[in-house]
């Protein structure tokens, strides 16, 4: 039996995040489908054609998707769903939104924020925030997941040529109605959902030398973090503290600068695929977890870094 | 308007969690339970509404072994009217939850069902999804503002990369994010107050819900302890390490 | 304006004394068929959240309580089977003392080992099933008076109010719990409790109390060195000569043990830190052996107040009672404060209850109290182990040992001398110069770890944007006084970090407080050397949250 992903999108562009789904549903096995629901999505079929290791792409094409809405999307794909062993989608806020849905219509459980293929029926993931994690066992004839993607590999955007089909079934629920959206336009991302984070403690000094961290992130496309003795000090508000109490993230990059690492920061930051640490101090307990050390002042080596970017 | 709120007891957020050395599950042997910060934020919605002339009746629902009362209880000293434990030995995986809540729901009747986005144990984010599903009623999950108009329910969504508002014909189900309100303290005169009020206890077989298995927890570990790196000697090799053996820049 | 509500009886605190007077006064109540409102307030945000205790158990007053307890379920789940006693020469090396060398005061057969929390936990269910309202979350803030001076409640803190002192979105006033007798039992240097002895001059006639700090830790040991009912207690290294101290280490059910030290805080040495002595301790052969391989699970620290008889305030007041540790009740020779705090409860059930049917005045109710005290076990018990601190602080731990053993041994503490110590703990403090650094090595992250892993592991927090619960009388006193002269030794003697100087390298020392960090030891507010220290109550809930401990 094959293997569906929903694919993230906007109706322009596929998200990045979906590679990576398609990339979990690689190591399951078997044929593997990926539907595009959206209206004049046809660019985004496009793309998804393009990706090696897809098979199929299934296209729903229609006013009733441009927005995703949950109650019309579980329809369309709890129709067909049975027919697959997996559904699979990105554990971004539509996946989370559709997926539960769709299970609850094939009367399946649906397993959340997989980070681990065990076997096609066996999966890992994270339970109280990451301070644990679950292998858990799917009893249900088809299998239906999201999956967080920073944890899987994402397949090459590019060099296949999957056969593109059209769906025309059309579920309107009539029950909900989209009325906006507003997006961020910061150029500067949210810390709890940036690629990068550049983070600044106690080592720091000052609230005023924070200024040196966001021309370095602003290079980085980066947002910016404290650690609780930063937020303790007074050099910046509560809402950057990353860590206990504060907010958990697991950017790709995480750059710690003049951070000690007490144990309430490393909680909240451990997961980053990779940390930089800099600070004066060799024996700082930040180099126990960081991929790379430098051990330095931090007043020359941020804008040394920042220059050299 | 009748809204049916629900509430689950999980360890508390200031609580370190710990696997058993037997690696079955977490061990919650005497650690401070709560109610779920989201069921919270769910509760406080609903008193708000109420608050606003909106809401005629809230009923509080928990599923579990008897302890849950103590949260049911919760709900009812912050501003819930009733409330109903659903008994169950140990808190029954979502789908099941979610059959349950239907079967109160048929029974009571809400115009509106408020659930957390989800529970800080087993972070599932899936129970207000499937019980919309169940009695197929629109939804509006990670909900950061709610307002009642013309009969329909608008809700402001926190969506990746910003805000997302639907509009909903009723009955509807409502999931919360955290900012949606910042719950009140429960005060002493409620507390004693909610000790008074109507709380039934109900059993699936009365629901005539079975409590099937669709999942085994084969397995809890403690995540894998990051192991340190390398040391770089300056700046111009961090930089190099970064863009060409980590490629994250 | 606060609002109020009226109780009969209202108790400050859910710990063995204070649960322990509930559950008495409720069971009199039922008895004699007389209705009762008693309400008990509690800060930890659950029963037992705030208790930190060794902890071996002396059933005595629980067997008063509730004779059936093992019926009931209580938690004593672990008979102690064997008693050790090690004087720790060095690093290395260590006595084993003979059985027949120890005081008998420190036997412990037909005792317990228990987790003084889960025990607690256990007492308020027996409280609510026997109609007591328990309030946790809410810590009473303050004492109310009423116009004659009596002691007519207490008001719980204000909830929802910003470091500003603006009241935030959810700002909800503190309530006035009125009652015709309160009963304070708030542990060792309860901050109400300091502010009525304060008031009606409750300890003119006593000794100045006398303190220790607690540090616990709870570990999983590997199950082929764990030997549940074994209890170890020691002293000696680490602590210098003139430090007084000891160490414990109990094996208790399902594979865990407790091991904590004990630092008498009238040390002299502003160098000392007790958490350090504690890491270092650990490292000892004596306490490695079972540590070794094991994982720690939790932390906590707690001051005693151990200065027993000698240092016991009048305990009644207009209005009134400090039980247990707020008054000061714990047996310092037997190093057991549970079961007297517990009978310290039940006595002041009975004598309030009497007064309440009988509608004693205060002038007839305070003798009554006096007389039931004097003529109680607990009296007896505090009486006959009266010298045993003072011998150790006057006499050093060997003279004061010998004396301990013979007077408790041969004259089971009936010696018609009583021995004194009138120096407070934070008066003896002398200044850093007088000493060398001590210089602790770095935790090794096996055996012993530095403060921020440690309190980490107390699952402590506070709301972040409250006012600052460590009150500085003198906002300048750190810098201008603590920091030259005592190298501010809140740095050191805080087991939980929240006192640091910082910017000393840039010339500009400043003092950071991070209350969040606090456990609620109240060590700040018994050692700073010019009590400068005020510990208040936080916002409700705040604290640790200690589970097992």
């Amino acid at each position: 039996m094959a293997i569906l992903v929903i694919a993230e999108h906007d109706n322009r562009t596929l998200k990045g995040a979906t590679l990576n789904t398609l990339g979990a549903a690689a190591l399951l096995g078997g044929e593997v489908h990926l539907l595009v629901a959206g209206r004049s999505c046809g660019a985004v079929a496009a793309q998804a054609a393009a990706i090696p290791g897809v098979s199929k792409v299934l296209v729903a094409d229609a006013a009733v998707y441009e927005h995703q809405l949950a109650e019309n999307l579980a329809r369309l794909v709890a129709g067909f769903g049975k027919a697959y062993s997996h559904l699979l989608a990105p554990a971004g806020s539509a996946g989370k939104n559709l997926m539960p849905r769709v299970a609850a219509l094939l009367d399946v459980a649906q397993l959340s924020d997989i980070v681990g293929v065990v076997s096609p029926n066996t999966f890992r993931r994270p339970i109280y925030a990451g301070n644990a994690i679950a292998t858990v066992q799917s009893l249900d004839p088809v299998v239906v997941a999201t999956v967080r993607a920073s944890a899987f590999d994402p397949l090459p955007a590019e060099g296949g040529s999957a056969a593109v089909e059209s769906l025309d079934a059309t579920h309107d629920a009539g029950t909900s109605r989209f009325v906006g959206e507003e997006l961020a336009k910061s150029d500067r991302p949210e810390l709890g959902s940036a690629r990068i984070v550049v983070s600044g403690g106690r080592g720091l000094g000052s609230g005023e030398n924070f200024a040196l961290l966001e021309t370095l992130a602003d290079k980085l496309g980066a947002a910016v973090g404290a650690s609780r003795a930063a937020v303790d000090a007074g050099f910046v508000a509560n809402d950057m503290q990353v860590g206990q109490t504060g907010k958990i993230v697991a950017p790709e990059l995480y750059i710690a600068v003049g951070i000690s690492g007490a144990i309430q920061h490393l909680a909240g930051m451990k997961d980053s695929k990779v940390i930089v640490a800099i600070n004066k101090d060799p024996e700082a307990p930040i180099f126990q977890v960081a991929d790379y050390g430098l051990v330095a002042d931090l007043f020359e080596a941020v804008p040394e870094l920042e220059k050299a970017l | 308007m009748k809204i049916l709120v629900t509430v689950k007891r999980v360890i508390d957020y200031n609580v370190k969690v710990r696997v058993k050395a037997d690696q079955s599950d977490v061990d919650l042997a005497n650690v401070k339970m709560a109610m779920n910060p989201f069921c919270e934020i769910a509760v406080e919605a609903a008193v708000r509404l109420k608050e606003a002339g909106i809401a005629t009746e809230i009923v509080a629902v928990s599923v579990g072994p008897s302890a849950c009362q103590e949260q049911i209880r919760t709900a009812l000293a912050l501003g819930a009217d009733r409330g109903i434990q659903i008994d169950t030995a140990e808190p029954p995986e979502s789908l099941v939850v979610a059959k349950l809540l239907a079967a109160v729901v048929a029974a009571e009747q809400p115009e509106l069902v408020i659930l957390g986005k989800q529970s800080i144990d087993a972070d599932n984010n899936q129970t207000g999804q499937m019980l919309a599903a169940l009695l197929d009623w629109p939804q509006a999950t990670f909900a950061s503002a709610l307002a009642l108009q013309e009969g329909r329910l608008e809700v402001t969504r926190e969506i990746d990369g910003g805000l997302q508002t639907l509009s909903l014909a009723l009955p509807a189900i409502v999931t919360t994010d955290l900012r949606l309100n910042e719950p009140r303290y429960a005060s002493l005169p409620n507390i004693m107050k909610a000790k008074k009020k109507p709380l039934e206890v109900r059993t699936p077989a009365e629901l005539g819900v079975a409590l099937k298995a669709h999942t085994r927890l084969l397995k809890v570990e403690a995540p894998a302890e990051r192991q340190g790196g390398i040391k770089v000697g300056s700046v111009s090799e961090l930089v190099e390490k970064l863009k060409s053996e980590a490629k994250v820049i | 304006m606060r609002e109020a509500m009226e109780f009969d009886v209202v108790i400050v605190g859910a710990g063995p004394a204070g649960l322990s007077a509930a559950c008495r006064l409720m069971q009199l109540a039922a008895e004699q068929n007389r209705p009762l409102e008693v309400c008990v307030v509690e800060k930890g945000s659950e029963v037992g959240a705030h208790i930190l205790s060794g902890a071996v158990f002396e059933s005595r007053a629980l067997d008063e309580l509730f004779p059936d307890w093992k019926a009931l379920g209580a938690p004593l789940h672990t008979p102690v089977t064997t008693d050790e006693v090690y004087l720790l020469r060095n690093a290395e090396q260590a006595v084993k003392l003979p059985d027949a060398l120890l005081p008998k005061s420190l036997h412990n057969a037909g005792n317990h080992i228990v987790s003084l929390g889960n025990l607690v936990r256990w007492l308020g269910e027996q409280a609510e099933a026997l109609g007591v309202q328990v309030f946790p979350g809410f810590a009473a803030a303050e004492v109310l008076y009423d116009e004659n001076g009596r002691v007519r409640g207490v008001a719980t803190g204000d909830m929802g109010v910003a470091a500003d002192g603006s009241h935030k979105d959810g700002f909800m006033p503190g309530m006035e719990l009125h009652a015709r007798y309160t009963l304070f039992a708030e542990g060792c240097r309860g901050h109400l409790g300091k502010q009525l002895a304060e008031r009606f001059e409750l300890a003119r006639n006593a000794d100045p109390q006398h303190y220790g700090l607690g540090i616990k830790e709870l570990w999983d040991i590997d199950p082929a060195r764990h030997r549940p009912g074994l209890v170890i207690h020691g002293a000696g290294w680490p602590l210098e000569r003139d430090t007084g101290g000891g160490f414990f280490l109990y094996h208790a059910e399902n594979h865990q043990v407790v091991a904590g030290l004990i630092v008498d805080l009238n040390y002299a040495n502003p160098w000392l830190s007790p958490f350090d002595e504690f890491q270092r301790l650990k490292h000892h052969p004596v306490l490695k052996q079972y540590l070794e391989g094991g994982k720690r699970v939790s932390y906590g620290a707690r001051a005693i107040a151990k200065g027993g008889f000698n240092a016991l305030p009048e305990m009644a007041f207009p209005g009134g009672l400090l039980l247990g540790c707020d008054a000061g009740t714990l047996n310092v020779a037997k190093i057991k404060g549970s079961h007297t705090a517990m009978k310290s409860g039940l006595l002041a059930a009975e004598t309030v209850f009497a007064a309440l049917t009988e509608e004693l005045a205060d002038s007839a109710w305070a003798p009554r109290w006096k007389a039931a005290f004097e003529a109680s076990w607990l009296h007896e018990e505090l009486y006959r182990s009266r010298n045993f601190g003072p011998a150790l602080h006057r006499l050093g731990p060997l003279a004061g040992g010998a004396f301990n053993f013979v007077e408790q041994n041969v004259f089971a503490g009936r010696l018609p001398i009583t021995l004194h110590d009138r120096e407070a703990d934070h008066a003896r403090l002398r200044p850093a110069a007088e000493f060398s650094p001590i210089a602790y090595r770095k935790p090794d992250g096996v055996l012993s770890f530095d403060k921020p892993a440690s309190v980490f592991l107390s699952n402590t927090n506070h709301e972040e944007n409250q006012p600052c619960h460590l009150v500085l009388k003198d906002r300048a006193l750190p810098l201008r006084e603590n920091l030259p002269r005592y190298a501010e030794p809140a740095q050191r003697y805080c087991p939980a970090g929240v006192y640091e100087v910082l910017g000393t390298e840039q010339g500009e020392p400043r003092l950071q407080i991070n209350a969040q960090n606090c456990l609620h030891c109240k060590t700040c507010d018994i050692k700073d050397p010019s009590q400068n220290i005020v510990w208040v109550t936080p916002e409700g809930g705040g604290g640790p949250n200690y589970p097992n401990m």
